[in-house]
Formats: C-alpha cells, sequence, structure tokens
C-alpha cells in the first residue's frame, strides 16, 4: 500500500535522460584520476559502473556530486549544467549521494542522523515509509549513529537520503562486507525504490548483486568508460566482463 | 570564614569568564579546526564596544550586552572570511600564527589609543548595591555575572546539542564534505560559527566591564589561563568546557584562601598533571 500512495508522484518521463557525463575529467591534487568518463542515466534507471579497484568508479560519483573540486568536462542533471556548482547547490538540485564509508556520523544519534540531510524539494518519502522499508531503525533511534551494525548503518545511510525529496540516488558500493541475508535486503530495497521511480546510479564490486539490480552496466577502467550494455545483454557480455573485472 | 565565600565568589565570577570562553574557543576549534588565539583581543574588543556605547552614543549595559557581541562577531565573521577561511585544511600551526598575530595587531591599535591603564565603566543602577546572604555580602552585579553566564553557557549548550541547527554543526565538525553534499552551505556555517564564538567572547568582555574596568590588555592576560582551561578539560566537549571552566574557577578561588601562594599557578599545575596522565584532556576526544 505503502507503493499504492507513491505511484501518484509524478515521475519523470520514463526514458529521458536525466544525467549525461561528457568527458569528465577529476584529479585529487595533482593525480589525474578520470580521463575523460562518458555515459548516461535515463529517468527511472538502475545504472551499474562496473569495474576494478581504483578505475575512478568513485571518484565518477564524487565528481559529479561535486566533491571534487579539480574537474573538467560537463555533467548535466535535469537540463543543467553543473560542472562548476558546489555540492550543496548539486544537492538542492535533488542528487543525493551515500558514500562507500557511509558517512554515519557518531556526534549524532540514529534520530538526527536521519533528519539530518535537509529536505531539498517536495516529494520525499515520509518518516513512516521509511520505517516500513528499514523497520531495524525504529527501534534504535536513540542510539548512538555509530553503535549500529554495519548493515543497519547502511540502512540508515539509504534511509536518510530518501527523505529529502531527491529522486536521483548514487549509492557507492552499498554491499560492501555485508551479510548475504543484509545484502539481500538492500537489493529488495533498490528495487522497491526503482518500482516507485527512483533513478539510481550505482557503484559495485559485487558483480552477482548488481545484477539482480541492474538495468545496464558501464565498465571503468583507468579512468575511463570502455563498455557498455544493457542487462539484458548480460549473458553474451559475460566474457568480455570476465576479462575487464579480472574475476 | 567570610574570606573564604568572598575567594569563592571571585572563583565563580572568574569562572564564569573561563567558561564562556573557552565555550567559543571550543566550539571554533571543532568546526574551523583553529585555536583562536584572537579570543583574548576580541573579549577586550567587547568590552571597549561597551564603554564606546555609553560613552560616545549614550547606550547602556542592557543594549551593550546585545550589541556589542554582534558588532564583535561581525568584525569577526569579517576576518574569517578575509583571513581564516584560507588556512582551512593547512597545519595547526598557521591558524594559531595568524590568529596570534591579529590578536597582538588589534590590542597594540588600543593600546596606541588608550594606553595601558583601565577605563572605568559603572554597574548599571538596576544592579547596584548588595545584599546580605547571612554568611556573606553578595554584590548583586557579580551574582548577576555567575549566573547569566551560566544561563547563556546552557544556551549554548542546548543550541549545539539538542537542536537541528547544532546537528547540522556537530555533522560538518565531523565530516564538512559530506555535510555539505547534503545540500548545506557549510562555508556560510563555518562563518557564523567563527561569529557565535567571537560573540561569546565579546558578551563577556561587557560583562566584565564593570568588574575588571576596561583596559587593552585585559584579554591577554584572561586569554593564557583560558587556553589552559582548555587544554584541562579537552576540545571535544562543549559540557566538558562549561565544567572545566566554573570548576578552575572555584579551585583558584580555593587556593587563594588556603594557599595564596600557588593562586596564579594553580591553573598550570593542573594542566601539567591532567597532560601527563590523559592528553586529550577530561572531556576531550582522541584527535
Amino acid at each position: 500500500m505503502a507503493e499504492a500512495k507513491l505511484a501518484e508522484r509524478p515521475v519523470a518521463a520514463a526514458g529521458a535522460e536525466v544525467l549525461t557525463v561528457g568527458d569528465l575529467q577529476a584529479w585529487y591534487g595533482e593525480s589525474h584520476i578520470l580521463h575523460g568518463i562518458n555515459f548516461n542515466v535515463r529517468a527511472g534507471e538502475v545504472v551499474t559502473l562496473l569495474g576494478r579497484n581504483g578505475a575512478g568508479k568513485t571518484t565518477t560519483l564524487k565528481s559529479i556530486m561535486g566533491v571534487i573540486n579539480k574537474r573538467s568536462g560537463s555533467i548535466r542533471f535535469d537540463n543543467k549544467e553543473i560542472i562548476r556548482a558546489t555540492s550543496d547547490r548539486i544537492a538542492r538540485l535533488g542528487i543525493a549521494f551515500c558514500p562507500e564509508e557511509r558517512g554515519i556520523f557518531s556526534s549524532l544519534d540514529v534520530r538526527e542522523n536521519l533528519l539530518l540531510p535537509p529536505v531539498v524539494r517536495p516529494g520525499g518519502l515520509p518518516l513512516d515509509q521509511i520505517f516500513t522499508l528499514f523497520p531495524n531503525l525504529k527501534e534504535r533511534l536513540n542510539s548512538q549513529g555509530t553503535k549500529l551494525s554495519g548493515g543497519e548503518q547502511q540502512m540508515l545511510a539509504i534511509a536518510r537520503i530518501l527523505r529529502t525529496g531527491a529522486r536521483f540516488l548514487m549509492l557507492d558500493e552499498p554491499t560492501e562486507g555485508l551479510a548475504p541475508v543484509i545484502i539481500q535486503q538492500i537489493g529488495h530495497t533498490i528495487a522497491r525504490l526503482k518500482s516507485q521511480g527512483f533513478t539510481i546510479l550505482l557503484v559495485e564490486q559485487n558483480f552477482r548483486f548488481a545484477s539482480t539490480v541492474a538495468d545496464r552496466y558501464y565498465i571503468v577502467e583507468h579512468g575511463k568508460v570502455i563498455d557498455g550494455f544493457a542487462n539484458s545483454e548480460l549473458s553474451a557480455n559475460m566474457d568480455k566482463l570476465h576479462t575487464y573485472l579480472g574475476v | 570564614m567570610q574570606a573564604l565565600y568572598a575567594q569563592l565568589l571571585v572563583g565563580l565570577i572568574n569562572g564564569s569568564f573561563y567558561a564562556l570562553l573557552s565555550l567559543g574557543l571550543a566550539v571554533i576549534f571543532g568546526m574551523l579546526n583553529i585555536i583562536n588565539f584572537a579570543h583574548g583581543a576580541l573579549y577586550m574588543m567587547g568590552a571597549f564596544v561597551a564603554y564606546f556605547l555609553l560613552n560616545l552614543g549614550g547606550i547602556n549595559y542592557w543594549w551593550a550586552l546585545l550589541i556589542a557581541p554582534v558588532i564583535v562577531g561581525i568584525f569577526g565573521m569579517i576576518l574569517e572570511r578575509t583571513m581564516l577561511q584560507w588556512l582551512a585544511g593547512l597545519d595547526h600551526l598557521y591558524g594559531l600564527l595568524l590568529t596570534f598575530g591579529i590578536a597582538l595587531i588589534v590590542q597594540g591599535v588600543f593600546q596606541n589609543y588608550f594606553g595601558s591603564s583601565g577605563l572605568p565603566y559603572s554597574i548599571p543602577d538596576q544592579l547596584k548595591g548588595g545584599v546580605n546572604l547571612g554568611f556573606m555580602f553578595l554584590p548583586i552585579y557579580r551574582g548577576w555575572v555567575v549566573i547569566f553566564s551560566l544561563v547563556v553557557c546552557l544556551a549554548t549548550w542546548f543550541l549545539i546539542e539538542k537542536t537541528q541547527l547544532g546537528a547540522y554543526l556537530r555533522a560538518a565538525t565531523e565530516n564538512p564534505t559530506l555535510v555539505r553534499a547534503f545540500g548545506i552551505n557549510v562555508p556560510r556555517m563555518i562563518t557564523l560559527t567563527y561569529g557565535l564564538g567571537v560573540g561569546l567572547a565579546a558578551l563577556a568582555g561587557v560583562l566584565s566591564a564593570p568588574i575588571n574596568q576596561v583596559r587593552p590588555l585585559m584579554g591577554a592576560d584572561l586569554i593564557i589561563v583560558v587556553f589552559a582551561v582548555v587544554v584541562i578539560g579537552g576540545m571535544g566537549s562543549i559540557m566538558g568546557s562549561i565544567i572545566t571552566g566554573f570548576a578552575l574557577g572555584v579551585i583558584e578561588g580555593l587556593t587563594k584562601y588556603f594557599y595564596p601562594e600557588a593562586s596564579n599557578t594553580v591553573v598550570f599545575v593542573l594542566m601539567v598533571v591532567v597532560l601527563l596522565v590523559k592528553p586529550t584532556g577530561l572531556t576531550g576526544r582522541a584527535a
């Protein structure tokens, strides 16, 4: 019934490009990390960036979020160029970021962590729906944020960006280091968010997990996108994928 | 016995100033990672602004309590925007040197115009006189300073620990990049935080004006002890700096009664002991 309510929410026309990244280059200090990333994400899709450690996947997300200052090229979101925007402005345009290290604040309790990101536009999930998705959190509202288990912290990190009204979510390795049963729960959550019209850009090492949720894949290597295919073409690309990922 | 109570009261008064100043230092250090050596000079400016308001504008003490922190706070925010913000990410030493330099300049300018002697600032009429508590005579103004400081400290604690704004502040102290990526204008928050810390120092300056007179070096004398208080309490905790501030004032007062020779050094002796036993301070977290 939670879904029924959400179905009334305006969803960007399916298939319209919401994010277009062109020749994105980025630097950490002097080291040149991204050497021309090109890809796009359409409304309502789950797109996964795959690649080995250090290929530039996380840096790509951080560049889109504006967290990395030294970047060039083009990032268009909702038809606005954001390559020069600061991260607070980018967040207010409706992009939300769940970092790899989760970023739960130890000086805040769970409730404060959950309510921290400001609402940037109407249409965020109300708290009761968030607790339907993540019932554990409701039990632990008064605990210190970092006292939660790894899985609960990941849920909190996802939960807090659902409140904000951002419809474009970037999740950086949400399954890293978690038990299979929790990975499954996160998979269900992503599927559910997709069915509610969220657009999701995922970074994953866990290819098996990604294949259960993604519509499309891009392969990142040495700071470039070197390949891309749809989930339906997955089996045909299996051999290539093994070579790319070295698994 | 009378003398003991009198020293306790002096201790509480000094403790009020320690608490207000170390609280501001703790808030500033948390958010800007800067050890604000200009704090004493800004405290002095608070007292001078109150003096100017009264003598040039005829604006009384009560308005000065409000206006002086705002004016000095704005001055602080200009310092932050024009100078301190460029130190983000650099070693503590740079912030220390810059703010120490600012303190010397500000104090030098005031000394140039006003010399080193004190200017009088009288107690407002409503707070003149005293009450006999039976065991001691309490000057009303001194009681007011202690209670008002305590209220301001607790209000600041509440703001930081119990409100949404405070949650932003605590979160940004931990991870400013992520807080900004949630859509919060962290640079503006940093500026306001510096303004708040500096405003607290200026408020302490106004409170002290009728007790200690208004002198260009009033802050330089005080700030050394306040830094010892901060080291003892630890930089990490708001409540810690409030409690340590008042407690050390009282300990100093008691020392004046029982062993006056040590009253000027007791805080530093305690600092050495704390540094030996618990280098992060009594309530501080490891860096």
